[in-house]
């Protein structure tokens, strides 16, 4: 009887001489990019540097809890809300329509073969008008609107409700389509009209992915509304960068505190509506 | 006893009760959405008006045209490398890093003793909580202006993120060829390079990837509190009324995103088919 033996383990990788070899090429093709960036970490322990960032830091603790300035943290943490709020509702508004008009699973001329060529160039028209809407930063339309009207609330509200717009109406659009489309083809077939099989055949089998997929990006909008704060669209974010602009390091440690607990906060309360909405 | 052929008829149930946690969310998002609009001083009438209607136009004239001098061209094209470059580096950092915080954050094995597995994991949920273009404000102080700032506020984000999902991966490979090299007396570090990461390599590489795509999204407009990149020329311009130079600018900005969005979805399709 044979005894079952382990091979021996190699005392040395056998695949060495190739690993080396590749860790270097990738080192030789990062160089460029740090010269680009003008990457050179060294400047951060300069002396002069580290003083200020030493001094800065070093100001974190304790963190601002003077009853007023708590007071103006808890308004401005509600605005970044509200504002994510007002601009998630103006997105809904604008991508609810625009999803309906560009969703091919309520046409009827394409249940007999192709599309009648009319409403296929609207439906692209509008998904092209989507894309556009969904691939402009939102921090570039709240620099836009910032210039038109004046810093505050509204720039950040019509920059979240033209990107967010745009996303969720192209992804509404996908959910509709990715679905079972025979209920709401035979609905179509047999005479009723685009509301009814709309109500009654796309709605019942999407509606939970569609909330979802809102309640989700109800979340990153909150994230992105305090981020815009940082170029005058009101909120947490504008408080944080005028503290940082005074090096107020106590203030800028609340804020980014309370961000973080709220980041969490929207995070848990989203994370259990979706599993509510199963 | 013969039971009824139809249903009995019932009435629709009432539009409120008590126990229906559907109408209470409904009334929730109602009164949020309601409070949002009324607590926020929005300006409609500035937004709204004719007069503003005329501003906004004029401010969409200034646009064109765009100011396309080859000069001011090359300018732009640099600080579109210069976006890509800090967009790549920042990902290849906060790859490397996140790999090396993931190992603390994860338990490797059932019975494996880790007591940094909390702390590191509080520390990758705080990386990630705060955004890149805060870090990046942050980081102004210590970096100074310019794309360092940048590139490293992209590293610290993303290494909370990658750092989270890079843990979970390593935690859901296959534990079967870690075992078999452990039973043989193979040291801790040998058995994760040779029997866990390889697993997991793909995996954790197709996760850089998609957050590179995010970064160079990210990047782009990093650079409007003056970490560099297309970003800072974009807020630089438009601060002195530059109107033209913006509108290329943005042009650049856009077309960047386009195609970073095209080759990601051919990717995508090439490699799932």
């Amino acid at each position: 009887m044979s005894t079952l033996r382990a091979p021996p383990i190699a005392a040395r990788d056998p695949a060495w001489a190739g690993r080396v070899l590749w860790w270097s090429a990738a080192l030789v093709l990062l160089w460029p990019l740090a010269v680009a960036t003008e990457f050179r970490p060294w400047v951060l322990f300069e002396p002069e540097s580290l003083r200020v960032t030493a001094r800065f830091v070093g100001s974190f603790f304790p963190p601002a809890i003077q009853g007023e300035f708590l007071a103006l943290v808890a308004r401005e943490t509600w605005r970044t809300v509200a504002i994510a709020t007002a601009g998630m509702t103006l997105a809904l508004v604008l991508a609810v329509p625009l999803s309906l008009l560009s969703c091919s699973a309520l046409s009827v001329s394409a249940l007999a073969g192709d599309m009648a060529r009319g409403p296929f160039w609207l439906r692209q028209l509008v998904r092209w008008l989507l894309v556009v809407l969904r691939s402009v930063p939102e921090l570039v339309w709240a620099l836009v609107f910032v210039r038109v009207v004046g810093l505050g609330p509204t720039a950040g509200v019509l920059a979240i409700a033209l990107t967010y717009g745009g996303m969720l109406g192209k992804v509404y659009g996908e959910i509709l389509e990715s679905g079972e489309l025979q209920p709401t083809q035979t609905l179509l077939r047999n005479g009723s009209g685009r509301v009814q099989a709309l109500a009654y055949g796309l709605l019942p089998q999407n509606a939970a992915e569609l909330m979802s997929y809102t309640v989700y990006r109800w979340e990153c909008a909150i994230r992105s509304s305090a981020v815009l704060g940082f170029v005058g669209a009101g909120g947490l974010g504008q408080q944080m960068d005028n503290s940082m602009k005074m090096f107020n390091g106590a203030e800028v440690a609340t804020m980014l505190l309370v961000f973080i607990a709220l980041v969490a906060l929207a995070d848990r309360i989203s994370g259990w509506l979706r599993r509510a909405l199963g | 006893m013969q039971s009824a052929a139809n249903k009995p008829y019932r009435l629709p149930p009432p539009l409120f009760n008590a126990r229906c946690s559907a109408c209470w969310f409904t009334a929730a998002v109602v009164a949020l959405v309601v409070l949002s609009f009324w607590s926020l001083d929005l300006q409609w009438a500035a937004f709204l008006s004719l007069d503003a209607a005329r501003s906004m136009g004029r401010f969409l004239a200034e646009f064109f045209p765009p100011d396309l001098s080859p000069a001011f061209v090359a300018k732009v094209a640099r600080g579109t490398v210069e976006t890509l470059a800090m967009s790549a580096l920042g990902t290849a950092m906060a790859g490397v890093a996140g790999l090396a915080l993931a190992l603390p954050a994860s338990r490797l094995w059932a019975e494996q003793r880790t007591p940094a597995r909390a702390p590191t994991r509080l520390l990758l949920n705080a990386l990630r909580a705060v955004p890149e273009l805060v870090w990046a404000a942050l980081l102004l102080i210590a970096a100074g202006l310019g794309p360092m700032a940048g590139t490293l506020a992209l590293a610290l984000h993303t290494t909370g993120v990658l750092g989270r999902l890079f843990a979970e991966a390593l935690e859901n490979a296959p534990p079967g060829p870690a075992q078999a090299l452990r039973a043989h007396g193979v040291g801790t570090s040998r058995v994760f390079l040779y029997a866990t990461l390889p697993q997991v390599l793909p995996q954790l590489l197709s996760y850089t990837l998609y957050r590179w795509e995010n970064n160079i999204r990210a990047a782009a407009v990093l650079g409007v509190v003056g970490a560099g990149g297309l970003g800072q020329l974009l807020s630089y311009h438009m601060g002195l009324f530059h109107m033209g130079k913006t509108a290329t600018i943005l042009a650049a900005m856009l077309l960047l995103v386009a195609l970073v969005d095209v080759l990601s979805l051919v990717t995508r399709r090439a490699l799932t088919r």
